[in-house]
């Protein structure tokens, strides 16, 4: 089989980048936590690979202590989304048309209705600023997201025989909802997750670099950019560092997420072939 | 006026045609008879330059003096459409559902840059007007989905012969419609062929369908011409044993002995199932529409029923109320003397199954076959321990293979699969089994294969069906009694032989009537 290009540049970046953040546990090249005055704004040299910023922190080290906390954000977000959104969205296909379903959409449509950044700000502006109550935030937007893909492809479900020859053999809903409709639709939310989580990165740098992301002294890509906008002058590259890592991740994981949709998508998979 | 000589198709490494020579000849009608796969509509893309990707055609196919495998594309678009035409099985996917009929029809003309808009709208009512859709009942602002399956083929044969084209290829045109549409649409293009003096290649798996309408008839298999010739004297003779098999497929009747009626099983008074009607403004709603309307029939044990009408008549709306999926609003439904609604005890459920039509959708694609066929032991309040045993007892049952259960779905063909359909409705050892529809979508080898099998289960285990059917030869194969279905309600019944040979009811002998048929005389030179 042929696998498709996108799936394997994304694949190969995300993994890249998650292996860089597991590996800041055990390893980094410099502490993130001392500071080191003496060396502040050093260009990039054997020692410091990526240079230092005005704390003469390593800009390499924060960048991969950084990515540990986007990646857990995104996950715990993506999480609560799957968690939450696949049952309401089974929920509401297992009884189409009738008040749980449209008490369930219409509550997701009013989630949709606000705007997500603006309401995950006023969140951690009430609640105090920090990693959980961000994670909070994002993930609450995620629910109708999944909601909403769960109750469409679990209702083309619903229409099938199978469907039909499992209520014959007495099944009930949750249980036809369990065992038929949720393997079957694993890979619509499989993609729909990574797509998630590369908005879950992008929601945690927006809401760190206003300074109600992760505290200091946690090392966060959206912080890193704050703190380097003030000396976009006179070191412009602490700025691009986190930046580029920003972006190669939401590459790498919506390449991953387009390539996976060709994958698993049966209609797409034979007009390719 | 079209001829193909020693057509091959390859795709990929897979040889698709094998030399298929047909010559069309013009005002005619030829027809291509052949199973699933055999490659007629194959041969059909193939003259039309539509092969999919990865296929490449070598031979010839003559229009006219010119080679339509060789000429460029630019050419052949300005050929398909204008000299020849084609419709497709599906009227409902044939049709761009978010344009009008009048639109559809004079775009034919306008991409062609035969008309100008104004011409083309007129051209395209008179062409709607010829295909029996006059603009005075179906404006040209129609959408398709105002139309129902038979007025939508109509407008795809309208598209078709817009341009006049010489060659019409009409592929599975009547499959997906019912007999009496059927029978309409055939004669449609009866008569548009003798008027228009064009040729018609009519691709079938239909024998009945081609005696009834071709000049000529070849039968493919497996991307060969087994069998080429004028109709009547192909029919006669029928020289190749694969036209022979094809034949006595198609009219098989499963040897079966009626057992002894037994006590009633299943007992159906004034079943009435109504859904509300379609909303009318913000809170208002039409009238309730009555899908069976006051339904009453008696099953004996051993008894095989028949339940015979056209789409949208209602049998399907009382399957789900005998399988207890749905509520009835009015009357009774009586099962082994319970009461059957849909908070049955899962006991009672065990002793009818069910077999769906779809031999593809009616399993969960995730799943390995052991599991699908035991899932109705979920309705048993113990479930055997020895699950994998009686798995392949049913398994063997109806001709599977024991040691296929370990493996999925997708591994087995349409035929098979129809057979684990029915190891799966055996497995609780139920009294009745509902046959929806179960052997329409399959090739008439293999629905002679499943019949024999039906009839077989039912002698061995003592089984009542009720057979659920539009295809009137088979109902009366395999039935003891018949119930034919009308607008929700049951016109005519009795005894299977007697109500074909006898109908009573206008509706029923307007079904039997429309049913294609191979005419008699034709038969008797190999009968004997």
């Amino acid at each position: 089989m042929k696998w498709p290009v996108s799936l394997v540049a994304g694949a190969v970046l995300s993994v890249l980048f998650v292996v860089v953040a597991l590996l800041s546990f055990v390893w980094t090249p410099h502490d993130v936590a001392t500071l080191a005055i003496a060396d502040k704004l050093q260009p990039p040299s054997p020692t410091y690979w990526l240079g230092t910023d005005h704390f003469g922190r390593d800009t390499l080290s924060m960048l991969m202590v950084g990515a540990r906390t986007s990646i857990a954000v995104a996950i715990v977000a993506v999480g609560i989304g799957i968690v939450v959104g696949v049952p309401l969205g089974l929920a509401a296909a297992a009884n189409r048309g009738s008040l749980i379903d449209e008490i369930i959409m219409r509550g997701n449509d009013l989630v949709f209705a606000f705007p997500s950044l603006v309401i995950a700000i006023l969140i951690t502006a009430v609640f105090g600023p920090s990693a959980v109550n961000a994670i909070l935030a994002i993930g609450i937007f995620n629910i109708p997201v999944f909601a909403r893909v769960t109750r469409g492809g679990a209702l083309s479900i619903w229409t099938l025989d199978y469907i039909l020859a499992a209520r014959v053999a007495g099944k009930g809903k949750l249980r036809i909802s369990v065992e038929h409709i949720l393997p079957n639709i694993l890979n619509l939310l499989i993609v729909q997750g990574t797509i998630q989580f590369s908005l879950g990165i992008l929601a945690e740098a927006a809401l760190s670099y206003i300074g109600l992301g992760a505290q200091p002294p946690t090392p966060s890509w959206g912080r890193m950019l704050a703190e380097a906008q003030t000396m976009i002058y006179t070191a412009p590259r602490l700025a691009m560092w986190p930046g580029l890592a920003i972006v190669a991740m939401v590459l790498g994981l919506n390449l991953m997420g387009d390539g996976l949709r060709d994958l698993l998508d049966p209609r797409v998979r034979r007009e390719r072939a | 006026m079209i001829r193909c000589e020693k057509l091959s198709v390859t795709i990929g490494d897979d040889a698709i045609l094998h030399e298929v020579s047909v010559d069309i000849a013009p005002g005619k009608v030829t027809g291509l008879v052949g199973e699933s796969g055999s490659g007629k509509s194959m041969t059909a893309l193939a003259i039309m330059g539509l092969l999919p990707r990865g296929g490449t055609a070598t031979g010839r196919v003559m229009l006219g003096d010119e080679d339509l495998l060789t000429i460029p594309e630019k050419r052949l678009c300005d050929i398909r459409g204008n000299r020849i035409g084609m419709i497709f099985q599906e009227p409902m996917t044939a049709l761009n559902p978010v344009k009008t009929i009048g639109d559809q029809v004079a775009e034919t003309l306008f991409v062609h840059g035969k008309a100008t808009r104004a011409d083309a709208r007129r051209i395209a009512a008179e062409k709607l007007e010829r295909v029996g859709l006059p603009p005075e009942r179906f404006p040209l602002s129609r959408f398709p989905h105002e139309l129902s399956g038979g007025q939508r083929q109509r407008v795809a044969i309208a598209m078709a012969i817009a341009l006049s084209p010489e060659l019409l290829i009409a592929d599975e045109p009547t499959t997906a419609l019912d007999v009496t549409t059927q029978a309409q649409i055939l004669d449609l293009l009866k008569r548009l062929v003798a008027e228009e003096g064009m040729s018609l290649l009519l691709i079938t798996h239909d024998l009945a369908v081609v005696a009834g309408m071709a000049d000529h008839v070849a039968v493919m298999k497996d991307g060969e011409i087994v069998e080429a010739g004028a109709t009547e004297p192909l029919f006669r003779r029928m020289e190749h044993p694969y036209t022979k098999r094809l034949f006595a497929a198609s009219s098989h009747a499963p040897e079966r002995t009626p057992l002894p009626g037994g006590e009633p099983i299943l007992t159906a008074r004034n079943v009435v199932r109504s859904y509300p009607g379609e909303r009318r403004g913000l809170f208002g709603r039409a009238d309730p529409v009555r899908a069976v309307d006051g339904v009453s029939f008696t099953l004996a044990r051993g008894e095989s029923l028949g339940l015979v009408g056209e789409s949208g008549c209602g049998k399907s709306t009382l399957t789900r109320a005998l399988l207890g999926l749905d509520a009835v609003q009015a009357g009774e439904i009586t099962a082994f003397g319970n009461r059957v609604s849909p908070d049955i005890p899962n006991a009672m459920r065990a002793g009818i199954q069910v077999v769906f039509q779809d031999p593809y959708g009616s399993f969960n694609p995730r799943w390995r076959v052991e599991r699908l066929v035991a899932e109705p032991f979920h309705l048993m309040a113990d479930p055997p321990t020895d699950r994998r045993a009686r798995v392949a007892e049913v398994l063997k049952d109806v001709g599977i293979d024991p040691a296929g259960m370990d493996r999925y779905i997708h591994e087995f063909s349409g035929g098979q699969r129809q057979r684990i359909a029915i190891a799966r409705a055996l497995i609780t050892k139920p009294d009745l089994i509902v046959l929806d529809e179960a052997v329409s979508a399959l090739d008439v080898s293999i629905r002679a294969q499943i019949l024999d099998l039906i009839a077989k289960l039912q002698a061995e285990h003592g089984l009542s069906y009720i057979f659920i059917s539009h295809d009137l030869s088979v109902v009366r194969a395999v039935t003891d009694r018949v119930m034919v279905m009308q607008a929700g309600r049951i016109v005519e019944t009795g005894e299977t032989q007697a109500v074909f040979d006898a109908p009573e009811h206008p509706y029923t002998r307007q079904l039997l009537a429309a049913t294609p048929t191979i005419p008699e005389d034709w038969q008797e030179t190999h009968d004997a």
